[in-house]
């Protein structure tokens, strides 16, 4: 990452995010959710780039980072898959539907499959509850999803991907 | 889309946003803007001779389809070359009926079709600007504001539908009524009003006493008095003081924040504009969820508007006062609806609480007098100045006054967002309401208040919403997320996912929390696990588990640090107290009467019952069911995994769950 005309060419981007704020401590948490608006997640140059722009250590803002959900450290999927996990998607089902989205992709909450189409995430509630079980997959919902239509909903991504290439 | 706010009423009038003329609010709603119109009609900005077709665009209608059917609205619209206008509302609460469209002919009241998804949007349009409704394709029609309009015949009115009857909207009045991202349309409705009364004619101590004889008490959980609240952060005498609005709903279960910021985002910042004039602070922060980008667009839209329409900034209509408003996006941490875990995420440090005192209203933010309401507790503002203290204290019980907000979910005919007066009971909610149980299944709890509240059985539904009475159940108001659970659901599962939740979401800085958390969970997974490769050991542990289940939770609720913790064991302590049986099942008979326990759970399939459709055959994951086509089945126990997917997939209710 270091090295090579993108490692340049992203070093150039951050430090114009960067300019854009102030160097406050309260500016950290904007400026990491800015970061990885940007990146799609927060690598270890950026974290040292941030740090140094607010004169906070480095272990300060990955303190911070690690302390809320929202931040990644691991590039995510071309698609982001979000299976709500709250009460109400719960008491509906949404635990075999999160095994459901597991056993189609073959990776855990957190990870990104291998060819780096999808990534996983558990999000406690979206607050879309009368719709529950809710699976949000790049900010578009599926609501009242069953076990036996997760594949479906996949493949339909796969699908656009292929047809995208 | 604010130009009528650029508008100047008079030829010698020089309004611009900077020289706020100080009666614009009076001329925009009452005249001379507005004066072709007698009081009373104005209900909105749009050209009501011009038909129209509403389409409910909040993130649950668009979850369910809103959009694609806005795109067929918009063609249709265009195609046949109507005079309508298309228009964006927000969430009207609904849910179960999203996506909803509403549509208004001239001369006529408006209607509302529910479940319209983007195949069924043609039909429906078609009829409506036909004039004639087929059989029972309407939900509802609106109460027409004059005579002039003609209702549709065999299509209930509003407040007789049984979801609206016994609701009373104060704060969700506007939510899918008018148009959010026009501020102009919220003006017409009485907006920012309130807000021009106050700064003209009322000091801060009178707002502040106006708000406590309300007896309006903060709608995030808590249920401390606002008008306290508010006088406290006032009385220091210091002169940088900070409003934050707590946004952050991270209740799983409750929506109503989401809803009332997409649906009418106005009705929030004048809200919040009042309680920063009545404490004196000329800065204020809205900490609003990131998992709502919605939500923030709607919100950052108003904000702009009002900014340009000099209703936030400098010298506000000409009064003097000063208010700067801030969006600040949470980063996903559910202990940060804790005051000072809040206020730490905003000085850009991790969501911990602090012991407190001090009260944030002594030091808070930056170490300054800072009052921090939820979203709903200023939303109700408004409303408290424009009908004045009495009446709002007429609603409501003898110490919970006005309405509270319920986010309804689960295992209930209809979904949706509820605004009832307090003193309402639990059954009148679920069963009136919400239409009772789906599928005629018998109700057996009631969960409200999320993580930190509890569960209320069915024999209890007679119990009153309000802040003191659920206190006495062992339930709390919370935010107001209530899910209604049916007998397929188990209290020890339920109990074990919000353990799970607060485990996860604990931010580990005293042990009680962090440690005692853990504990509790883990029992609970002892409870709920199998008995396949179980030792005597671990049979031991288990039941001395759940005799240190209830004495562990009381420590964590005794000594730990902030609210997420002291309440961290009540839904536990709940189910412990209503479901002790079921508890007992599961530790004793290693039975889930729920059939949701999937490890201790044997599936069986009835020779009588099975027709040998194939089906769970084909969908059993572990490949454990046999049998010829059109013979009965059986499931081989030792592969089963115990998922249920036969018993889910079965048209015939053959297989047996024991």
């Amino acid at each position: 990452m270091s090295a090579g005309l993108g490692g340049r060419a992203m070093k150039a981007t951050l430090g114009e995010i960067l300019e854009s704020y102030g160097t406050g401590r309260q500016e950290l948490i904007p400026l990491l959710q800015d970061v990885q608006e940007h990146y799609g997640y927060l690598s270890r140059e950026v974290i040292a780039g941030v740090g140094e722009h607010l004169g906070v250590p480095p272990s300060k803002v990955y303190g911070v980072a690690t302390f809320y959900n929202q931040f990644r450290f691991k590039p995510a999927g071309r698609f982001h898959i979000q299976v709500c996990r709250g009460t109400a998607c719960h008491v509906r089902g949404s635990k075999k539907i999160l095994d459901a989205v597991v056993n189609a992709l073959g990776v855990e909450p957190g990870d990104t499959t291998r060819d780096g189409l999808f990534s996983l995430e558990v999000v406690s509630c979206i607050g879309a509850c009368g719709l529950a079980p809710v699976v949000v997959i790049d900010g578009e919902f599926h609501a009242k999803v069953t076990p036996d239509s997760v594949a479906g909903i996949i493949e339909s991504y796969k699908e656009r991907a292929a047809s995208d290439d | 889309m604010t130009e009528p706010l650029d508008e100047n009423c008079a030829d010698e009038s020089t309004r611009d946003a900077d020289r706020p003329c100080l009666d614009l609010l009076t001329g925009l709603a009452e005249g001379p803007l507005r004066g072709d119109r007698p009081a009373g009609m104005r209900v909105s900005v749009r050209d009501r001779t011009r038909a129209a077709v509403y389409v409910g665009t909040g993130t649950c209608g668009l979850g369910a389809g809103a959009g694609k059917t806005l795109d067929v609205a918009k063609k249709y619209v265009s195609e046949h070359g109507l005079e309508a206008d298309v228009v964006e509302v927000g969430c009207i609460g609904f849910c179960s009926m999203e996506p909803l469209v509403d549509v208004e002919l001239p001369g006529r009241t408006r209607v509302s079709f529910g479940c319209v998804t983007a195949d069924k949007a043609v039909e429906v349009l078609e009829a409506a600007f036909a004039g004639e409704m087929k059989g029972e394709s309407a939900l509802l029609q609106f109460r027409p504001e004059d005579d002039a309009r003609a209702g549709w015949e065999g299509v209930p009115f509003i407040d007789e539908h049984p979801f609206f009857e016994h609701q009373k909207r104060l704060v969700l009045e506007n939510c899918g009524v008018i148009d959010p991202q026009r501020i102009d349309e919220y003006i017409a409705r009485g907006g920012y009003r309130a807000f021009a009364e106050a700064l003209r004619g009322m000091a801060p101590e009178e707002i502040c006493d106006v708000v406590t004889r309300s007896g309006l008490r903060g709608r995030g959980g808590g249920g401390f008095p606002t008008g306290k609240k508010w006088s406290f952060a006032l009385e220091t005498g210091e002169a940088t003081k900070y409003l934050i609005c707590n946004a952050d709903e991270g209740d799983p279960g409750a929506f109503m924040d989401r809803a009332v910021i997409e649906g009418d985002p106005h009705r929030l910042l004048e809200g919040l504009a009042i309680a920063a004039y009545a404490i004196g602070a000329t800065k204020a922060y809205i900490y609003i969820r990131a998992e709502y980008p919605l939500a923030i667009a709607r919100l950052e839209r108003a904000l702009g508007d009002a900014r340009s329409s000099g209703l936030i900034g400098h010298d506000i209509l000409g009064s003097g006062f000063d208010l700067e408003i801030a969006i600040k996006k949470g980063a996903g941490a559910f202990v940060c609806g804790e005051e000072t875990a809040l206020i730490a995420s905003i000085e850009g440090r991790r969501g911990m609480p602090k012991p407190r005192p001090p009260y944030p209203t002594e030091k808070g933010l930056f170490g300054k007098p800072t009052v921090i309401n939820n979203v709903e507790t200023l939303a109700n503002v408004p409303v408290v100045l424009r009908d004045g203290a009495e009446r709002f204290a007429s609603i409501g019980t003898e110490t919970s006054k006005g309405t509270k907000v319920f986010a309804v979910s689960g295992k209930v005919t209809r979904t949706g967002l509820v605004e009832v007066p307090m003193g309402t009971t639990i059954g009148e909610i679920v069963e009136g309401i919400g239409g009772g149980v789906e599928n005629g299944r018998a109700l057996k709890a009631v969960q409200i208040g999320g993580p930190s509240g509890g569960c209320i059985p069915a024999e209890h539904m007679g119990i009153q919403v309000d802040y003191d009475s659920l206190k006495s159940v062992g339930a709390m108001m919370g935010s107001g997320g209530l899910v209604v659970m049916d007998d397929r659901t188990c209290m020890v599962d339920l109990a074990k996912f919000f353990m799970a939740f607060i485990q996860r979401e604990s931010c580990g800085k005293c042990i009680p929390c962090r440690e005692g958390t853990r504990r509790m969970y883990e029992i609970l997974e002892r409870i709920t696990r199998g008995r396949r490769g179980e030792t005597a050991a671990d049979a031991l542990e288990r039941f001395q588990g759940v005799i240190y289940l209830k004495r562990l939770a009381e420590s964590i609720r005794d000594t730990s640090l902030c609210g997420l913790g002291q309440t961290a064991p009540n839904p536990v302590l709940s189910t412990l107290r209503w479901f002790r049986d079921e508890y007992e099942e599961h530790v004793y008979e290693r039975k889930c009467r729920a059939g949701v326990c999937a490890e201790l759970l044997t599936f069986t399939i009835d020779p009588e019952k099975c027709r040998g459709c194939t089906l769970c055959a084909k969908k059993c994951p572990a490949g454990a069911i046999v049998g010829a086509a059109k013979s009965p089945h059986h499931i081989i126990a030792e592969k089963c995994v115990g998922c249920g997917t036969c018993a889910d997939v079965c048209r015939f209710d053959a297989v047996v769950v024991s």
